[in-house]
């Protein structure tokens, strides 16, 4: 029997066995995988069991954390949600992240390894550091501004400061209240339905993701093209154009909205927004000309990020001649981003150099400490500076003594461009209502803000009145914060 | 288990008169001082790290388990000198854990709290070692009452059929707020009357029999069939019952107790074969077996159908995330796995908050305590004690098997208690008594042979 027993002995032994080499399995071979499933609750769970870091505007944090007390524990909090959300984006137990909240995710949920000296410490106590803080460059005040007196309508307002390429404002309107989308449950469910079937789209960042047809402001582009061609070389000389004016191969004739356009010179075509005249440039310059301008403005490119990226504004590669001269008045297929057409403004304003436009300033610790900083960065050239100073002052004609007057700002030297973009089928929506302009305070040396302002349902409908009536005074405003601000 | 191999050689060599084995008390007492500090350790932990001070209670657990652990180590002295000084200490630590885990699951589901009554069972668990090392003073006294324990058994096992099913399962007993499962105490009965039956009729088991071929001989029907039919009826009324675990350990116990006492591996076989064709119908044509052998085939099926991750799933979730050193007490989130999370699955806390390395130190616990079982089954001089040590350790063993290979998704899972760990009243107090008996049966096999025999 001893040996009987012996052998149920060894048989135990194997089923221990048996047994350690499975765990073994599971808890070191599979380990990764288990974590790795998406209905494992453990990583969401480790996420937001910490207060989430804060997005800051002028130092002070827009954003907040909550203690639910359920299972994913901190919720987020958002002072002012609707005026800021361009900006931020949610932060949402169910629906993730968006925005600067999912641009700058790892700082501020304390997974970044730079939150840490010594990051191996972390690694050993299974702990995170504290969540980080986002500065962003955006100011209270232009924000305020441009989301003020988009008020009740549909648009956006993209403010950048020229020489650093620094966002100062990012409005969309309608807006939305992110914190509708922190935590879990029916309540953020039934809020995030609501918010995707509203037809205003409150969620849609339009100073980012959505493209307009921009209409007359793309005539700068068209200009700038013109001056760095050397298709015109005296802003000031009769252009021969004939009003209206056929556009080339076809029967169709473009008319202009205002009378006088008939020869002008390019400077009264801007000052006077005159569509044949800078169709007929557009022609001039050709296709090539005109796309490589256009590209060097930012256009065509993919994969500009603010951090959150930015979507792609459209000039064809492609087009007859007809299609050619719509394109350089901004119509037909040419489409930019509201912050694109703040980049033709911030180009002209600095010189002719295009700054990357950014949204972080910098990351910090916890404790203030910095993590990183945003980088400025160039585009590259947009325009020879000789142009860009011509076009400074086409620009400024424009505000004083031109379709853009609703601009002005006393004290200040201000250039602008009015834009109506006919849109729809046939041209049937009511047009979109554009300004771009920039502002430098008396005596500066350095234009302080580039703006575009995009109002979607411009009451007005008669030429480039509607961009001076509905939008410039929305600029006007936005570039007095940003004046005020310094 | 494995320090089987360099110990008694057949027969037991007669002790020298004299010298005695030694009797390690004061070695039972310092493993015990161990045991009952990493208890209170993981308690004061458990309550740092869920509620960031020292548990209010702290003070009170520690004194009773050190009073408890006391208790028994005097008993032990004082009515069993020379009992195994490890089996003792392993059952206190294990308790001691299982406490500790129950707590920190308690201190996420505040609605449920379990650690209280876990508490009060494991005292009545202790109280109930100190009565029977006390009271049985020697253990071939329970050969006497053989057919009294399977008759008790049988009725035990009958009792919960009148009763509702809780979570399908016609396995408890409820009466003034309490709930126990009898099986488990009909466990320890059946061991008892299968050891006594075998080891009188083990002659005629072993050497009869018409030979069929090569070596395999027909056991006689007139010896086989009382034990074949009790076993066959429990079994049976298990399966009416749903309590698969137990009808498996039941099983598995009678295999292996019919092997011991007669060294028939070819037996062995036929009933390994025959139980597999048993299992196989019945995790084909029962729906309860079947979604649980579907769950083991593919515990992530239910997340692929969109309905989230099961138990299995979660407990394997809770097993990935501790890694080799575990999330460490009250780090974990292993309370995801449901409602069974303190009984059934409390490994799965172990296994992520202790890791790889604190659950090899359980399973390789139960080990030893199986081993020092078998142990006691080789230096034991009578065939009726032989062959209840090894149908005791037998059960441990198997029941750490099922229940730890189930929820680690080795073998389909079984509900079924894992020995001292787990929430359940009847399991703890059962072990408990299973640990009595071991430590009465490490007395006797250590114990000098006395100078004259015993009448």
């Amino acid at each position: 029997m001893i040996r009987y027993i012996r052998w149920c002995g060894y048989f135990c032994a194997l089923l221990l066995v048996a047994l350690l080499v499975n765990i073994a399995r599971v808890q070191v071979w599979e380990s990764a995988a288990y974590g790795a499933n998406p209905a494992n609750k453990r990583p969401a769970i480790e996420r937001y069991a910490q207060p989430r870091g804060n997005i800051l505007v002028d130092g002070r944090p827009v954003t907040g954390s909550r203690d639910s007390g359920q299972l994913l524990r901190y919720e987020r909090t958002y002072a002012n949600g609707p005026l800021y959300a361009p900006v931020t984006g949610f932060s949402s137990q169910t629906y993730g992240t968006s925005f600067v909240e999912r641009a700058e995710d790892p700082v501020l949920a304390g997974t970044d390894p730079g939150l840490s000296a010594f990051p191996l410490w972390y690694d050993l106590t299974r702990g995170r550091p504290a969540g980080g803080n986002a500065a962003t460059t955006v100011r209270a005040g232009v924000q305020l501004a441009a989301y003020a007196g988009l008020a009740g309508k549909r648009g956006a307002v993209a403010a950048v400061e020229p020489a650093t390429g620094k966002i100062l404002a990012l409005v969309s309107s309608p807006s939305y209240d992110p914190a509708a989308l922190s935590g879990t449950g029916s309540r953020v469910k039934a809020q995030w339905a609501r918010l995707n079937t509203d037809p205003d789209r409150p969620m849609l960042n339009r100073a980012l993701r959505e493209t307009y047809p921009p209409g007359s402001t793309f005539k700068i582009v068209t200009a700038a093209a013109a001056l760095d061609a050397g298709v015109v070389t005296d802003v000031a000389a009769p252009t021969e154009t004939p009003d209206p004016y056929p556009l080339p191969g076809t029967r169709t004739l473009l008319p202009n909205a205002g009378t006088g356009c008939q020869d002008a010179s390019m400077a009264e075509a801007v000052q006077w927004s005159c569509n044949t005249v800078m169709a007929k440039i557009g022609v001039r310059v050709g296709l090539r000309g005109m796309v490589e301008a256009a590209e060097r403005f930012g256009f065509n490119r993919d994969g500009l990020r603010v951090p959150s990226w930015v979507s792609r504004s459209n000039f064809d590669t492609d087009m007859s001649q007809d299609q050619l001269a719509l394109s350089a008045i901004g119509q037909f297929n040419t489409r930019a981003t509201p912050l694109q057409m703040a980049m033709v403004a911030a180009a002209v304003a600095n010189g002719g150099e295009l700054k990357s436009p950014y949204l972080v300033d910098r990351t910090t610790q916890d404790d203030g400490s910095p993590v990183r900083r945003g980088d400025q960065r160039s585009l590259g050239r947009a325009m020879d500076p000789a142009t860009a100073l011509r076009m400074q002052e086409l620009m400024v004609k424009v505000v004083e003594d031109g379709t853009g007057k609703n601009a002005s700002i006393p004290g200040a030297v201000v250039g602008g461009k009015t834009g109506t973009a006919q849109h729809g089928v046939g041209n049937a929506g009511t047009p979109y209502a554009w300004f771009i302009s920039w502002a430098r305070a008396e005596g500066a040396p350095l234009p302080a803000v580039a703006v575009a302002v995009v109002v979607e349902d411009a009451a007005a409908n008669r030429g480039d009145i509607s961009g001076n009536l509905a939008a410039a005074p929305i600029a006007r405003a936005v570039m007095e914060a940003a004046l005020s601000a310094r | 288990m494995t320090a089987l191999t360099a110990q008694v050689a057949e027969p037991a060599p007669p002790p020298p008169p004299d010298a005695g084995a030694p009797k390690r008390r004061g070695v039972e007492l310092t493993l015990l001082v161990g045991a009952v500090l990493i208890s209170v350790l993981g308690h004061l932990h458990v309550g740092l790290a869920t509620t960031g001070h020292v548990p209010r209670p702290a003070a009170h657990y520690a004194a009773g388990l050190a009073v408890a652990a006391l208790l028994a180590h005097l008993a032990v002295r004082f009515r069993a000198p020379y009992a195994d000084p490890l089996v003792l200490p392993i059952a206190v630590l294990l308790n001691g854990l299982g406490l500790v885990l129950i707590q920190r699951l308690d201190a996420t589901t505040p609605g449920h709290l379990a650690a209280g009554d876990q508490l009060r069972w494991s005292a009545l668990g202790v109280a109930l070692f100190v009565l029977v090392v006390l009271v049985l003073r020697d253990h071939r006294v329970l050969q006497r009452y053989a057919y009294l324990s399977v008759a008790v058994a049988l009725v035990l096992m009958l009792v919960p059929v009148f009763f509702p099913a809780v979570n399908g399962a016609h396995i408890w007993i409820r009466f003034a707020g309490l709930s126990f499962q009898p099986g488990e105490f009909a466990k320890i009965l059946l061991a008892v009357f299968f050891a006594s039956y075998l080891a009188a009729n083990r002659t005629a088991l072993a050497l009869t029999g018409r030979r069929l071929f090569w070596k395999l001989r027909l056991l006689p029907g007139r010896v086989l069939g009382p034990i074949l039919a009790i076993w066959a009826l429990s079994v049976g009324v298990l399966v009416l019952e749903r309590d698969l675990g137990t009808s498996l350990l039941f099983f598995g116990l009678f295999v292996i107790m019919l092997f011991t006492a007669t060294g028939r591996i070819g037996w062995i076989a036929i009933g390994l074969v025959l139980a597999g064709l048993g299992a196989y119908a019945v995790g084909t044509f029962e729906p309860h077996v079947n979604s649980r052998v579907d769950d083991w085939l593919n515990p992530f099926a239910s997340i692929e159908r969109g309905e989230g991750p099961g138990q299995l799933a979660q407990s394997l979730f809770a097993f990935g995330a501790g890694g080799l050193l575990g999330a460490g007490l009250g780090h974990g989130q292993s309370f995801l796995i449901g409602f069974a999370a303190k009984s059934d699955f409390i490994l799965a806390t172990a296994g992520e908050e202790l890791g790889l390395v604190g659950l090899a130190a359980i399973l390789i616990l139960y080990g030893l305590l199986v081993s020092r079982g078998f142990r006691a089954g080789l230096a034991l001089r009578d065939p009726f004690g032989r062959l209840l040590a090894t149908g005791l350790a037998s059960i441990v063993a198997l029941q750490v098997f099922v229940i730890a290979g189930g929820v680690t998704g080795l073998i389909p899972l079984t509900g079924m208690a894992m020995p001292f760990l787990a929430q359940g009243g009847s399991s703890v107090v059962t072990n408990w008594i299973i640990v009595a008996l071991l430590v009465r049966l490490s007395d006797s096999a250590r114990r000098p042979a006395p100078q004259e025999p015993p009448e």
